[in-house]
């Protein structure tokens, strides 16, 4: 944004942090914060042990795990 | 007003709720109970049983994953099923606490991650096991969800009849697992299943009538009263005991599991009797049925774990 388009220039600035304020969205209370973050966590150990799990699994089933009818 | 359509207008108010929904504080507890992690320890149970008494051989780690899998193919059917039973969940007693009529998790939530773990149970089962025990898991789920929780539990009272064969699978896709087959000894574990739960559930549904009433669901009690559904329980219970027997009659099992399915057999009919000659406000005799029924169950496939499978999977472990 341009100095033209705003009337008080860089002086305005208690209506700059409200439009930043806005701009933040819903702010996070703690509490769902370390809710949010435990479910981080869960979704995170999730997949990496999908991950362990198709990589252990593929070298049970050896070589022929990638052979399959079409 | 009537129940039911309280049952919507609460649907109604949930729905809008998921519109406006504050963020989250869901946590994993929360989740995990969504999943109905007693059913599923039952369903993981019985499905062992169907894997180990399978012939063949599968690795540990196929058999785990497979374990894991129905598992989870378990707890998204449970989930999927809070999603859209939160109304009647909310006017119930015995489920007033789950997590979404508690508020901690919205409908919607429940519903992506009951889909979402759903979608990863059988596409892993698929990949790393086969797809006949995948395509019996997504049809599980499909039929726990869409054929009992959304058409048949508000429809019919006899909806856990139908229904129950959702419940009945595990133990086949178990088998499925290990052979990539399904043949007749899996169908008799099925059909134990299948004819055990409507004396089980009408035995609760017995002294948890006013529960139902309350929440618009058609169970046998509330639409065709006490004694019809005291003589139904007694009547599936003598076509359980028979089939209970059977895998025993028909050289499946050995005389351990013949003398177990006989003893406790006989101690279903004893109690199935008791109910059909107890009269209301007096519901003891329904609620040992209702314990005794899942001992019952539990012995029978503990069993046969013991006597045809654990020998087995020592033998696979070993090897």
């Amino acid at each position: 944004m341009g100095r033209a388009d705003r009337p008080f220039g860089d002086v305005s600035i208690g209506s700059t942090m409200d439009e930043q304020r806005d701009e933040e969205g819903i702010v996070l209370t703690e509490a769902q914060k370390r809710a949010r973050r435990s479910r981080s966590i869960a979704i995170a150990l999730a997949l990496a042990a999908l991950v362990i799990l198709f990589y252990v699994m593929t070298l049970v089933k050896g070589p022929g795990v990638l052979v399959r009818p079409i | 007003m009537s129940l039911v359509s309280e049952g919507a207008d609460f649907r109604g108010s949930l729905a809008a709720g998921a519109g406006i929904a504050e963020p989250s504080l869901a946590t994993f507890g929360d989740y995990f109970a969504l999943m109905k992690p007693r059913v599923m320890s039952l369903v993981v149970f019985t499905a062992l049983v169907g894997l180990a008494v399978a012939p063949g051989a599968l690795h540990p780690l196929t058999g785990f994953t497979a374990l894991l899998c129905i598992a989870v193919g378990a707890g998204a059917a449970g989930a999927l099923n809070m999603w859209y039973d939160a109304d009647v969940d909310a006017v119930m007693i015995r489920t007033s606490r789950r997590p979404v009529p508690m508020g901690r998790i919205q409908p919607g939530e429940a519903l992506a991650f009951g889909l979402t773990l759903a979608g990863f149970a059988v596409a892993t089962l698929g990949l790393l096991v086969n797809w006949l025990s995948a395509s019996l898991l997504a049809f599980t789920i499909f039929f726990y969800v869409a054929v009992y929780t959304i058409w048949l539990k508000r429809s019919t009272p006899h909806n856990i009849v139908i229904g129950g064969a959702a419940g009945a699978f595990p133990p086949m896709i178990g088998w499925a697992a290990t052979t990539g087959s399904v043949s007749v000894e899996p169908i008799l574990l099925f059909l134990i299943i299948f004819f055990w739960t409507p004396p089980h559930f009408w035995a609760l549904a017995l002294y948890r009538t006013e529960d139902y009433l309350r929440a618009g669901i058609p169970m046998l009690p509330v639409v065709n009263g006490d004694p019809s559904t005291r003589r139904q329980i007694l009547l599936y219970t003598l076509i359980l005991v028979p089939l209970g027997i059977s895998p025993w009659l028909f050289g499946y099992a050995g005389a351990m599991y013949g003398a177990t399915a006989i003893v406790t057999g006989a101690g279903m009919v004893t109690l199935a009797w008791q109910v059909l000659r107890e009269r209301r406000p007096v519901e003891r005799a329904s609620r040992n049925l209702f314990a005794f029924s899942i001992l019952y169950l539990f012995l029978l496939f503990a069993v046969l774990l013991v006597e045809r499978g654990w020998g087995g999977l020592i033998a696979r472990l070993a090897t």
